[in-house]
């Protein structure tokens, strides 16, 4: 077993290696091609002599190849570079909004997961029932509203006119050391729940129907049908036979959306002036602060490189043909 | 005695929009205790129907209607639905027929067993794991200990098949319902595994209800049998008298119809006109379309004169002017030489050396995974060969990779592959899918004529002209094959390779199919290459026999003289698997 797992192991991180190349080489292209670094960082009254001085020790004179691994080594070592509108080291930036949007996408993650398994078992196993159809319906209408109505609504109606929930900002939190927390103050779980629901809505729906199909094709498989002949209980049945095969499939899309929600928190970052990496990213993008945005770029890929990785192994981990077949190669 | 399963005037009716259908008409049957009973009938007949019905799981609309099914005495049509669940497994378990999807792959062996044990038993995990291994040793699986803790997919087929019995069997029910289950099965493992629901009907006394379509099986292990036609028995009894002296007129055409072992025929009686259903339809045709005008054309017009050469007596056994010649060849799959590994590949063919003459037919026969299809696949360059060569009309025939679809071997060259259902573009209509080759292969262009000529093809396999105005899925199984022959005809090709043209169709329809290409093979002289793991099939329509095992060639000889004295111990193994049609008596 271990050796086959080592190789395959090793298979992906080499393919994952290529990946990242791949983006780093787009995001030095965007901080070295889209204007000219220099006439940026630079004011108006700078001379020519020390612009070109500043081009000289930047390194922007050497060929472009030294440059890009130069770059891509920077990246690896985690010397991400200063932003031109702070003057900060990006890796105290990001640092600094990391855990917001970690926390938010995690807990948004957790309330689309424990809501639309459940309703995704629910309307598979009832079938045309009231419930069920209000359900699909109701999810469909989460689905079609964009994510920024759906906060602006729920801002409206809970932080507004009911006067329950903070509306903005992460309220208190926690020091860590570096890490600042939401989950240990009432005020920063308060604040968390509006944006949480707010990108979970859309990712719940797609879990949910993503279960329900699932589970509806597994219900009806020839394995289901002879547990049931052979008189196992509906609830073995439901939750032990046909739950777990339904997962292998959601199990990839799930790890997936949790790449995308981190990535597109952006919008309801905005709408609840979030203090995350979205935010960071728009500040960025408004300022024209592109070593930021480039170091954006890598890290989002390397998330869902990340992500993939994992998903990967999980699908070993839960499903007994994976395993044998990646054994076998 | 009385019986273990009494079933009276039991009636299975689906309300519709257009009406209530009734897929089982008053069928009454009984079982005994230790008694194997099969119900045999051609898809339609709602054989399976009966078996979801005794065991309580009828798809909803489906319900009985009226009726009733006694299992030891015990009334069951009127029990609950908590009450009938736990009647199942219990009392009544049930055979799936396909073993690769019956047992859920994500449960080891004795996850799957210990649960069904414990749910009807009050013991242990000790225990139950005990009895779980001692019911895989029954069931004659080797090393039961150690294989418990598998996965379904670590098993073979036939194994599995096992495991499946050791969970229908672990709860000591009294009745049994197997579903064709040995349908998905190569013949040697079919015969242990009917082998071992003899022994256990014997022994354990449990009583068996068979659904099989397979009348060879019927002969083969049942005691009684029933057999239905649209729901209603035609008749019923012990299986010799039945089978060997049926009274019935369907029950004595379907045995007319089932090819058998010991004797070729020429033609098949034709017994169903269900499959001609079509023929009520206003006439339609197109101006000047007939059979004999789709004969001219295939006959005339060919550079290479076809001979009729019906005399079999020629010497076909050297490959001399052979129209195919393969040599030595050998196909691997998955063999690759990447960074972290090296893989020699798994070896469909190795060194397959065989020859076909013009206007023969040669059966290749073998059990599943002997590369039967990937030797047609080669053949028609759907796939590469690693080494050896094939020559094809005196000339070199390159394989897949090298082999452009200019090429005139594509044209020549056309197949017909097993499943109906999925061989033919669902989103076409038969004139769009008969006429492509035409002018894929520049034999016609776009006009009236090629009209003409698809109706005329049509006309040719008997399908009414009116059909290319449809879509495929208008048609029936057996129709469906008759369409995608024609399209194989559209190519005006020289050799036809026929892949399992009829193991997805009921016997009726397989005679009919089975007729045709005697037919077309007899009027234009074709070459075909029939590759079937139905022996008795082969034995209808070969003129010579390749034996193929493991992807290599066993034996090769005359059809006559393989079915009468077949030399390689393992052609004798086949034949003696085979299920024996003895009990019917020869031929009418």
């Amino acid at each position: 077993m271990h050796s086959g797992m080592l190789t395959f192991i090793a298979r992906r991180l080499l393919q994952s290696v290529f990946v990242m190349l791949a983006v780093s080489l787009i995001a030095f292209s965007l901080f070295r091609f889209v204007g000219d670094p220099v006439a940026q960082m630079v004011g108006q009254e700078t001379s020519l002599e020390d612009q070109a001085r500043i081009r000289d020790s930047l390194g922007l004179n050497e060929p472009i190849t030294t440059q890009f691994l130069t770059f891509a080594g920077n990246l690896a070592t985690g010397d991400f570079g200063y932003s031109y509108r702070t003057r900060q080291p990006i890796s105290e930036m990001i640092l600094d909004r990391l855990p917001a949007t970690v926390e938010l996408g995690i807990v948004s993650l957790i309330i689309s997961l424990l809501v639309g398994i459940p309703a995704g078992i629910y309307t598979a196993l009832h079938r045309g029932g009231v419930l069920a159809n209000t359900l699909l319906i109701s999810t469909l209408v989460g689905v079609s509203i964009p994510t920024f109505v759906i906060g602006i609504f729920l801002i409206f109606v809970f932080g507004v006119q009911l006067g329950w929930l903070p509306t903005f900002g992460r309220g208190d939190v926690v020091a860590l050391g570096w890490w600042k927390t939401n989950f240990l103050t009432l005020d920063g779980l308060r604040s968390l729940l509006l944006p949480a629901i707010t990108l979970g809505v859309y990712q719940l729906t797609l879990t949910m129907r993503l279960v329900r199909s699932e589970m509806q094709d597994v219900m009806k498989s020839d394995f289901i049908k002879f547990a049931t002949a052979r008189g196992i209980n509906r609830r073995s049945i439901h939750f032990n036979h046909a739950l777990r095969n339904t997962l292998v499939p959601v199990i990839t899309i799930i790890g997936l959306q949790f790449g995308g929600i981190i990535a597109f928190s952006i919008v309801t970052e905005s709408v609840f002036q979030w203090p995350g990496l979205g935010l960071l990213f728009l500040d960025s993008i408004r300022y024209v602060d592109i070593p930021v945005m480039s170091v954006y770029l890598v890290l989002i890929a390397l998330m869902f490189v990340v992500i993939n990785l994992l998903v990967d192994l999980l699908y070993v981990a839960i499903d007994p043909r994976v395993r044998s077949r990646s054994e076998a190669s | 005695m009385t019986a273990l399963l009494e079933v009276q005037d039991l009636t299975v009716s689906i309300p519709s929009r257009f009406g209530e259908f009734t897929a089982v008409d008053q069928l009454s049957l009984n079982v005994l205790a230790g008694e194997i009973h099969g119900v045999v009938g051609e898809s339609g007949a709602g054989k399976s129907t009966v078996g979801s019905a005794i065991i309580g799981l009828l798809e909803s609309p489906a319900h009985i209607s009226a009726g009733s099914i006694r299992l030891q005495g015990d009334e069951l049509t009127a029990l609950g639905d908590e009450d009938y669940h736990r009647l199942r497994g219990n009392r009544i378990s049930m055979i799936f027929q396909d073993p690769q999807t019956s047992l859920n792959p994500l449960l080891t062996i004795a996850d799957q067993l210990v649960e069904t044990i414990q749910q009807h038993r009050r013991i242990g995990d000790r225990e139950a794991r005990q009895l779980a291994m001692e019911l895989l040793a029954e069931t004659g699986i080797e090393n039961a200990e150690q294989r418990l803790d598998d996965y379904p997919h670590q098993f073979s087929g036939g194994m599995r098949q096992r495991v499946v019995i050791a969970l229908a069997l672990c709860t000591n029910p009294e009745l049994i319902i197997a579903d064709e289950p040995t349908t998905a099965l190569d013949v040697s493992v079919q015969k242990q595994i009917l082998g071992l629901i003899r022994n256990l009907a014997e022994q354990r006394k449990v009583g068996f209800l068979l659904i099989t379509h397979d009348i060879g099986v019927i002969a083969e292990i049942t005691d009684r049998v029933t057999v239905l036609q649209h729901g209603k028995v035609v008749e019923t009894g012990p299986t010799a008298a039945v089978l060997g002296t049926p009274q019935e007129t369907y029950t004595r055409a379907l045995m007319a119809a089932v090819p058998r072992l010991d004797t070729r025929l020429e033609r098949f009686r034709n017994i169903v006109t269900e499959d001609k259903r079509i023929d009520g339809e206003s006439r339609w045709a197109v101006d000047g379309a007939s059979a004999a005008y789709a004969s001219n054309w295939l006959l005339g017009g060919d550079k290479v004169a076809r001979h009729h050469t019906a005399a079999v007596g020629r010497s076909t056994e050297r490959p001399d002017n052979a129209l195919l010649r393969v040599d030595n060849l050998d196909v691997s799959f998955g063999a690759h030489n990447r960074w972290f590994s090296k893989k020699s590949g798994f070896k469909a063919l190795s060194d397959v050396s065989l020859h076909l003459h013009r206007g023969e037919v040669l059966g290749i026969v073998g059990e599943s995974g002997s590369g039967k299809s990937t030797l047609a696949k080669v053949v028609v360059g759907l796939v590469s060969s690693s080494d050896g060569t094939m020559q094809f009309n005196g000339a070199t025939l390159p394989d897949g990779r090298h082999r452009p679809r200019s090429h005139l071997a594509r044209r020549q060259i056309q197949m017909v592959f097993q499943d109906p259902y999925s061989s033919l573009n669902n989103r076409r209509t038969v004139e769009a899918i008969l006429t492509e080759p035409l002018l894929f292969y520049k034999l016609a262009a776009k006009g009236p004529d090629t009209r003409k000529l698809v109706a005329s093809v049509l006309e040719l396999v008997e399908m009414p002209q009116r059909a290319m105005l449809k879509y495929p899925h208008q048609f029936s199984g057996g129709q469906r094959q008759r369409i995608a022959v024609a399209r194989a005809l559209m190519a005006r090709p020289d050799f036809l390779i026929c892949d399992e043209p009829t193991s997805a169709l009921d016997v009726s329809i397989q005679a009919q199919i089975l007729n045709l290409l005697k037919d077309l093979q007899s009027n234009f002289g074709l070459t075909i290459l029939f590759i079937s793991h139905n022996l008795a099939v082969v034995r209808q329509m070969a003129d010579r026999v390749v034996v193929l095992r493991r992807g290599e060639v066993v034996e090769s000889a005359r059809s006559e003289d393989f079915f009468n004295a077949p030399q390689a111990d393992y052609s004798q193994q086949l034949l003696r698997e085979t299920p024996s049609l003895d009990l019917l008596g020869s031929p009418g």
